[in-house]
């Protein structure tokens, strides 16, 4: 590609440096940018991002390979197209589109084409359920495709319109908020919460926090007080000496987890777009409570559309005095937020592969203990909370603990916003308090014919229709928020399909159970799909799974079988009337293998076959 | 009094900054383990040492010790786990035992032994690695890697060279040399560093070394893995 070319390449790279500095932190933002100028990661550009940032390349290397948006050394064309390949996103067809564009380009999925224009690929879910089949082209998404669309993409690529100067109809991103409740229904004034905070005092606003049993929103479900008591009371090592408890020099940090990756989940998107103030008032009432001057948005690589406005939403808050020194004119009340792109790594929604992702590394979940609250970003404690949990953190604080006790179920306090896609017919936003039942939900959306809902996504739980009374909270079906519907025309087995090959592209590696074990899933999976599935290949499922579950690193392993071993357990028909024999079954197809040979030699009698065994 | 942790009922006494596995090894007990190496900072990614502790599976070389655990290391669960671990490892890359140099001194191939592995168990990916034969004195099989990173840690802590890494994501995962070519012919790496000799398996090989010793006298050929890892870790200590 003649954009590597070196001397071209160094003035490419000059405002990158310019702009990042020599901080090793940046390597990843750093890599983003690169890739977005050059359509690749060359070994130059290695080389030279390694020397100006004073780190051994192979670092830069390992983080270059990493994720999935830095193409490496394989160029990518001008234009590169990934198309979102979640399981809703197949449902609305796109597979068929992807090989209609392919088809109409003259492209093969995965491969630059011979003129260094083009790249066509799938990626992992982009956060576009609700208005699939989507894509990304150079890094915006493309939403709601059909064939027109593509016929009009093809045209622009072929006449070589820069992207930034398409029609803005492709772009259209909609909100769809279709049900709010105490979160999303009321109109709120930037400042509030803080001032707030600021008259009830850091101890008292931490008070409420507790008395509101607020629960982390992306999943896991710890409550949040306690996090940010641990925060607050860590010790920190400060340049080789230890720092007791809220001593001034000490220094903590505040990281909203943005990496909204889980397949199916779109509400942090919709927060970001439309209600960023009550996050960031959220993460700046928390930094008062835990003491913290430095707050970061890791956000995912997909929405990096949103970037621009977001950064507008910080300098705006920083202008009314909401963020930086000062807070609110309270001395010493000091707080920022900087913004960390992803660059296409699930991983990173872990939150201790997320802060090896803010430091610049590989998105690798660290051993634990010690845990992110005592040892968190660049060692200080660290505490980081997903995008809803930081909104809800601002709502406690305007209104208190006991107004937000007082919503859902004992054990689940307040609402929970859901991100619903798949077989209804009003697809979108909405928020429900905790206790809501399956049935209600669906009615409300219009799923008239559903036979199976997969709640948190593929690291979720897949409910059968005979489940539908379950409710939806921490103590019956915990949920980050997903919750895709399907009818009964739909095939199970692809879900779940779709699921195993996700997990498998999206396994960061590091440990033996769940680099190894995704991968063998996948190609069971794939067995049993291309007619060659046994008995014991479900068996041999079982097994894997159990062996995922009980010994991988981190909730990616541990969940990565949830949906082969659920669907097996509720649904066993979907698998049995794949399977082939009942005993014994070869995993690959002798006599098929034979078919190039007699190609060759122009033979198709049947003594160019090996005949079935009787 | 000193402290102790119960590991399979037995009582294991533990100093503060000690984790199971080094509390297990300093007692004299055996947890098996191939990305572990007592002399390096624990990576926790083979989980090979994976042990329950009060009921909840955690790798033992990462995990502290802490009074009142009650672990359970060898029972028949764990050890079909750490056998499944270990067959995974075999298919995942290219090790063929009876034709590799490191045969008999080999970890994996050893704990493979010691875990009973009769069998490979699951299908082969047979991947195409690179080998890298651009060095005078040291080969790089990536076939025989298992990506345990202790040549990437003994490079960076012990050399001060960070001559190793890692790239690549999931199964992609590969060991990466720190030079422009990728060629380790390249690297400052010498026939000397740690990082060559504190491979576990056949994937750093010194050159012109082959068969210097003859199978059947190799350190596993009449030791077990435990026997021989322990003996090695009593000695170790006695030099500190």
């Amino acid at each position: 590609m003649p954009l590597c070319d070196t001397p071209k390449l160094t003035q490419l790279l000059a405002p990158i440096f310019e702009k990042h500095g020599r901080d090793p932190t940046k390597v990843l933002q750093i890599l983003r940018e690169v890739q977005e100028t050059t359509h690749c990661i060359c070994n130059d550009a290695i080389d030279q991002i390694a020397a100006h940032l004073d780190i051994p390349r192979v670092r830069v290397e390992g983080v270059a390979g990493f994720y999935s948006f830095l193409s490496g050394g394989r160029a990518c064309g001008e234009y590169r197209l990934m198309f979102s390949d979640n399981i809703t996103d197949r449902m609305l067809g796109k597979q068929e589109l992807m090989e209609y564009f392919c088809k109409k380009m003259w492209i093969e999925p995965g491969k630059l084409s011979e003129d260094g224009l083009l790249t066509v690929d799938s990626t992992s879910c982009t956060g576009m359920c609700d208005q699939g089949p989507a894509a990304l082209i150079n890094g915006r998404p493309l939403t709601n495709l059909d064939e027109n669309c593509l016929d009009l993409i093809c045209e622009l690529i072929r006449s070589h319109k820069p992207v930034a100067e398409w029609p803005a109809m492709l772009f259209e991103v909609q909100d769809n908020i279709l049900r709010k409740d105490a979160l999303l229904g009321e109109a709120f004034e930037p400042g509030a919460a803080i001032r707030a905070t600021l008259k009830r005092g850091a101890r008292e606003t931490w008070a409420e926090m507790d008395k509101s049993n607020l629960r982390g929103r992306g999943g896991a479900g710890f409550k949040t007080a306690s996090k940010w008591s641990f925060c607050h009371a860590a010790v920190s090592e400060d340049e080789g000496h230890v720092v007791c408890d809220i001593g001034e020099r000490s220094e903590r940090v505040m990281v909203c987890n943005a990496d909204e990756g889980e397949p199916g989940t779109f509400k942090d998107r919709v927060l970001l777009n439309s209600y960023a103030d009550l996050v960031f008032e959220g993460m700046t009432v928390g930094a008062k409570v835990v003491g913290a001057r430095r707050g970061f948005l890791y956000l995912r690589g997909e929405y990096r559309y949103l970037l621009e406005q977001l950064e507008g939403v910080l300098q705006r808050r920083r202008e009314q005095g909401l963020l930086g020194t000062n807070i609110c004119g309270e001395a010493g009340y000091d707080f920022d937020i900087e913004i960390h792109l992803g660059a296409g790594a699930y991983i990173c929604g872990e939150e201790s592969a997320l802060i090896e992702s803010l430091e610049g590394k590989r998105g690798r979940p660290r051993n634990r203990p010690p845990f992110p609250v005592t040892h968190g970003y660049l060692g200080y404690p660290t505490v980081v909370d997903n995008v809803e949990t930081f909104a809800c953190a601002a709502k406690i604080a305007l209104h208190g603990g006991e107004w937000f006790a007082a919503m859902g179920t004992p054990q689940s306090a307040g609402t929970k916003v859901l991100s619903i896609s798949g077989d209804c017919e009003r697809r979108g936003i909405y928020e429900y308090p905790f206790g809501t039942t399956i049935r209600q939900i669906l009615q409300d959306c219009g799923a008239e014919d559903a036979y199976a809902v997969q709640v948190s996504g593929p690291s979720g739980t897949t409910i059968s229709w005979k489940e539908f009374d379950r409710k939806i909270a921490f103590e019956d079906l915990g949920t980050a928020g997903a919750f895709m519907i399907f009818n009964r025309s739909r095939d199970l087995f692809q879900m779940a399909r779709n699921f195993s090959h996700f997990f498998a592209h999206e396994s960061c590696g590091f440990c033996t159970p769940c680099r190894v074990g995704t991968t063998l899933m996948k190609r069971i999976m794939d067995k049993v799909n291309g007619g060659h599935g046994t008995a014991a290949d479900l068996e041999e499922m079982k097994n894997l799974g159990q062996l995922m579950k009980s010994m991988s690193h981190c909730g990616l392993g541990t969940s990565a079988a949830n949906p082969v071993l659920d669907t097996l357990n509720k649904f066993p028909d979907i698998y049995e009337r794949r399977l082939k024999a009942l005993a014994f079954e070869p995993a690959f197809d002798l006599d098929g293998a034979l078919a190039v040979a007699r190609r060759i030699t122009g033979r198709d009698d049947s003594e160019a076959h090996l005949r079935a065994e009787s | 009094m000193s402290k102790t942790i119960k590991i399979d009922g037995k009582p294991i006494p533990f100093e503060d900054d000690q984790t199971i596995m080094d509390a297990a090894i300093a007692a004299g007990v055996y947890i098996p383990h191939l990305c572990h190496n007592p002399e390096f900072t624990p990576h926790g990614s083979c989980k090979l040492c994976t042990v329950s502790v009060n009921g909840r599976n955690v790798a033992s070389c990462t995990m502290p010790a802490v009074e009142g655990q009650e672990i359970l290391s060898e029972t028949e669960e764990l050890n079909a786990k750490r056998r499944a671990l270990t067959q995974m490892l075999f298919v995942e890359g290219n090790h063929f035992c009876p034709f590799c140099e490191k045969s008999g001194n080999c970890n994996l191939q050893a704990v493979a032994y010691h875990l009973g592995m009769m069998s490979p168990h699951y299908n082969h990916f047979y991947p195409a690695r690179e080998v890298d034969a651009s060095h005078s004195d040291i080969l790089l099989d990536r076939n025989r890697c298992i990506l345990c990173e202790l040549c990437v840690r003994a490079s960076r802590d012990v050399d001060g060279k960070e001559v190793f890494g890692l790239s690549g994501r999931g199964i992609d995962c590969k060991l990466v040399v720190n030079t422009s070519t990728g060629r380790l012919g390249d690297s400052n790496l010498a026939v000397t560093d740690k990082s060559v000799s504190v491979c576990p398996t056949g994937a750093l090989l010194v050159k012109r070394h082959g068969f210097s010793v003859p199978i059947g006298e190799r350190i596993f050929d009449h030791k077990d893995i435990s026997q021989v890892q322990l003996e090695h870790a009593q000695v170790e200590g006695g030099h500190e």
